[in-house]
């Protein structure tokens, strides 16, 4: 039998009612063996105290039920976003505030290339933060005119060039007449390039290939250091093609006696029938490993509100924009739920718009009249412009929801003003409703979209500020301590995981998140700013400082 | 720089036939190698006699067609095609059930080593109308229709004369420019979708051939006015589903001619091919009266020198 190791903390938030607070707690084989006082553990016997984390906060390891492993690839390239934002090896970018400003760290990074035919990548672009001045090949080409390179915006839909890369992509023509791809006055593209498909023939040239929604082993690693920074010990890679290299690679990296997280993958829905689908799904459940959750599906219904490709109901988008588009027919998703409920492997599903929401709604329900699955814990995931009619029947229906906390900082304003406009911009999100309707909630970062940090994706919950300082949706807010549910056992909940995970008690994994202040006192204005000393996984300990 | 790869792009919603079609046009290619880049592999019944090799993302067809899967990347699948060999003589693309068809195209026209030949968009005889009322799909199936040069009204079989003459005018009227071609299990003359085929005796038994429908050369002798020529191949009072063909302008250049329904493009060709311009149409409506459009196009030849 393993040691019992008793470790004593400040304070242990357990999230678990029957005892909310706690000052010790036993681990045994990476699990937990008890928690309370020292008192009421010394009665399993010997043990060692381990007091290092005696001036520490624990709390259970935080869960993000909606993120992606690319972001740990994409910190390879040059970060260009507006906000600061820390890398894999705990160095925090500034913020790049003017098209100057990414200039300068473009030539910073091009000075250090030895190859002069290599490309230079950046990402994290968001041109909304500097007035909407979009950034052209022109400014990319002050950089460098001989060298490829390519700037991924924020949304991932959007790629900014300069000419030479424009030129391998055999876009630099006069006569392109396609709605993805501005021409200047010249006739020529000005290097943004909307879409996959305008991206993918010059993206090959400037460093984001086509397989880049795959994480390599590095990635995988680098983005477990991610997780250790934001005290986050559960993570979904929520959209993975899960081809076999892919499988195989996740194996033997997850594995890794060092490996700090335990990753959840979601097949992508998409290119393969339902049947196919759910079949390889089976089969890869067979192989899951306790780090590497293999054995759950995620749909895509539509696309981004930001992006108009979102599917909205009436009266539609505040700007005019046509209706968003179907990535699914509904048709497909019936078939899909009908045999992922018959063969017990949970589905998530993507909406942003309501449309898409309510065709989800009228899908999954016929389906579980024909499969009564008591408990399914579909999940819908984003679910942005969802109303309380829509959370109603989600409850009824037995769904969950995964609501994208942090996209009402990042973009709360161009809702507002632009795409869905005040009423619907002010509802979006709306995790008070969710709660109010019994609908069980986690919330989000869709990291790299927004930066993975659980702490972050709650103070974003309670406070509904937007990014230029505005509340917005004062009804919507949620308490401290709600929010710090949504993102441990709540979202442990919606991966069918809540009875191992998401609460310090008896029985479950040991997965603490080691935090230097005390989220529950802290208040709700600062809880983005709780400092993360690092986590305890399986029982193992990793501090951010010493990754 | 060799001639772009001709594409058809074949659409419609869910249940329209598109797979049963393709898998007709594969086993009647008749010699053409054809590629085929479809959504996902599992609806694709390809006779198990005609599979020589299959793999993750392609499948190998006796007489050197090719299948491959694109799943959402049909950009980085058409850049596998460009470089393919041997080069396919035509490429379809079955799209989903639920992609809007003129943006499949405005992708493809980004890429070099392609020409698109057209959007074939089927149609349902039975639920089509239906569908177009559907509480969610409705405007991406209307979409998909409008964005139609040909609509294939599949399975008519299904439907009685009266129910099939309505659903013929209601598409005609989502559509004024499309030519519309009626067929069962997905059995509609090659030439009516692929411009690769028009011209060669396609070989396919009279059972596949649309009763309606006729095939026609024009000869041309002398220069014509080539723009104004295939725009009124193009214009639907003349009934043509599509044309190709060869002619000399006004000013002695060769040209290429290719109509699919209301869309024309014209490009220069080399001085070697034989003017002459392959009709096909709907039997009995205007073929003839094509003769005396273009004689009155015609310009006698001015001998040189
Ligand atoms: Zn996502």
């Amino acid at each position: 039998m393993s040691e019992t190791i008793i470790y004593s903390a400040q304070k242990i938030i357990t999230m678990n009612p029957s005892r909310p607070n706690a000052t010790h707690v036993a681990v045994q084989g990476g699990r937990i063996l008890a928690v309370g006082d020292l008192t009421e553990l010394e009665t399993w016997g010997p043990y060692r105290l381990d007091e290092s984390f005696a001036d520490k906060i624990l709390m259970p390891g935080l869960v993000e039920g909606h993120a992606h492993t690319m972001e740990g690839t994409l910190w390879r390239n040059v970060y260009c976003g507006f906000f600061d934002r820390a890398d894999p090896d705990g160095k925090t970018w500034d913020g790049v505030k003017t098209i100057q400003a990414i200039q300068d760290r473009l030539i910073e990074a091009e000075a250090k290339l030895t190859d002069p035919d290599a490309p230079l990548s950046g990402w994290s672009l968001d041109p909304i933060y500097m007035d909407n001045k979009r950034v052209t090949r022109a400014d990319l080409d002050k950089v460098s005119s001989t060298r490829p390179i390519g700037i991924l915006h924020a949304s991932g839909h959007i790629l900014n060039v300069n000419t030479k890369a424009l030129e391998l992509g055999g876009l630099l023509k006069p006569g392109i007449n396609h709605e993805g791809i501005p021409l200047g006055t010249d006739g020529l593209p000005t290097g943004e390039l909307f879409g996959p498909d305008t991206m993918t023939p010059v993206g090959v040239h400037v460093g984001f290939n086509r397989s880049m929604t795959d994480s390599d082993e590095q990635g995988l690693r680098d983005f477990a250091k991610l997780c250790v920074r934001t005290g986050v010990t559960t993570i979904t890679d929520l959209a993975a093609r899960l081809e076999p290299d892919g499988v195989e690679s996740m194996l033997k990296v997850t594995n890794e006696e060092t490996y700090p997280a335990r990753v959840v993958p979601l097949q992508i829905f998409m290119g393969a029938t339902a049947k196919e689908t759910v079949d390889k799904v089976i089969g890869l459940k067979a192989r899951a490993t306790d780090r590497l959750r293999l054995g759950r599906i995620k749909a895509v219904a539509d696309g981004s509100i930001q992006g108009f490709s979102a599917r909205v109901r009436w009266p539609g988008y505040h700007n005019g924009a046509p209706n968003g588009l179907w990535y699914t027919a509904p048709e497909q998703l019936a078939e899909l739920y009908r045999l992922a409920l018959a063969a017990d492997v949970q589905v998530h599903t993507h909406t942003n718009g309501d449309e898409a929401t309510e065709m989800v709604l009228d899908t999954l329900g016929p389906a579980l009249k024909d499969v009564p699955s008591p408990d399914h814990r579909f999940t819908l995931q984003h679910c942005q412009l969802a109303d309380a009619a829509q959370f109603r029947r989600m409850d009824k229906l037995g769904m969950c929801v995964n609501l994208f906390a942090n996209h009402h900082f990042y973009w709360g304003d161009e809702h507002y003003r632009l795409t869905v406009g005040p009423e619907r911009a002010t509802r979006m999100n709306a995790c008070r409703t969710a709660l109010d309707t019994g609908v069980p909630l986690a919330i989000h970062s869709d990291a790299p979209v927004t930066p993975l940090g659980p702490l972050f994706t709650a103070w974003s919950a309670v406070n509904r500020l937007t990014a230029s300082g505005r509340t917005q949706g004062e009804h919507e807010k949620i308490e401290v301590s709600e929010a710090l549910r949504a993102i441990t056992i709540g979202a442990a909940y919606t991966l069918h995981m809540d009875d191992e995970i998401g609460s310090i008690e008896v029985g479950k994994k040991a997965d603490f998140a080691v935090l230097e202040d005390d989220p529950t006192e802290i208040g709700g204005a600062n809880l983005k700013d709780v400092r993360v000393w690092g986590t305890v996984q399986g029982g193992r300990i990793f501090a951010a400082a010493d990754l | 720089m060799s001639t772009p790869i001709p594409v058809t792009v074949i659409g419609g919603y869910l249940g329209s036939g598109k797979t049963t079609m393709v898998n007709h046009l594969l086993r009647n290619a008749n010699g053409l190698r054809l590629a085929v880049l479809v959504n996902e592999f599992g609806e694709l019944p390809i006779d198990e006699g005609l599979i020589e090799a299959q793999d993750d993302d392609i499948i190998s067809i006796a007489g050197g067609c090719v299948c491959c899967s694109f799943g959402s990347d049909l950009t980085g699948a058409l850049m596998d095609m460009a470089v393919l060999h041997p080069r396919p003589d035509h490429l379809l693309i079955e799209s989903s059930g639920v992609a809007i068809p003129s943006a499949i195209v405005g992708s493809l026209s980004l890429l070099d080593g392609f020409r698109t030949d057209g959007i074939v968009i089927l149609a349902d005889a039975e639920t089509i109308q239906a569908s177009a009322n559907h509480k969610y799909m409705s405007d991406t199936v209307l979409r998909q229709i409008a964005d139609a040069n040909i609509v294939v009204l599949n399975k008519t079989d299904l439907v009685n004369e009266e129910r099939l003459g309505a659903t013929f005018e209601w598409l005609a009227n989502q559509n004024p420019d499309v030519r519309i071609v009626k067929a069962y299990y997905g059995k509609v003359m090659p030439d009516v979708v692929l411009d690769s085929f028009l011209g060669k005796a396609s070989g396919v038994g009279p059972s596949h051939h649309t009763a309606d429908i006729d095939v026609m050369t024009l000869d041309i002798e002398g220069r014509v006015d080539v723009e104004n020529l295939a725009r009124a191949l193009a214009d639907s009072e003349n009934g043509l589903i599509r044309a190709k063909g060869f002619v000399t302008s006004l000013c002695g250049q060769k040209m290429l001619i290719q109509v699919v329904g209301s869309r024309w493009e014209t490009s220069n060709a080399s001085d070697s091919m034989k003017d002459g311009i392959v009709c096909l149409g709907f039997k009995g409506e205007v073929l003839q009266g094509l003769k005396m459009l273009v004689n009155s196009m015609t310009v006698e030849t001015v001998p040189q020198g």
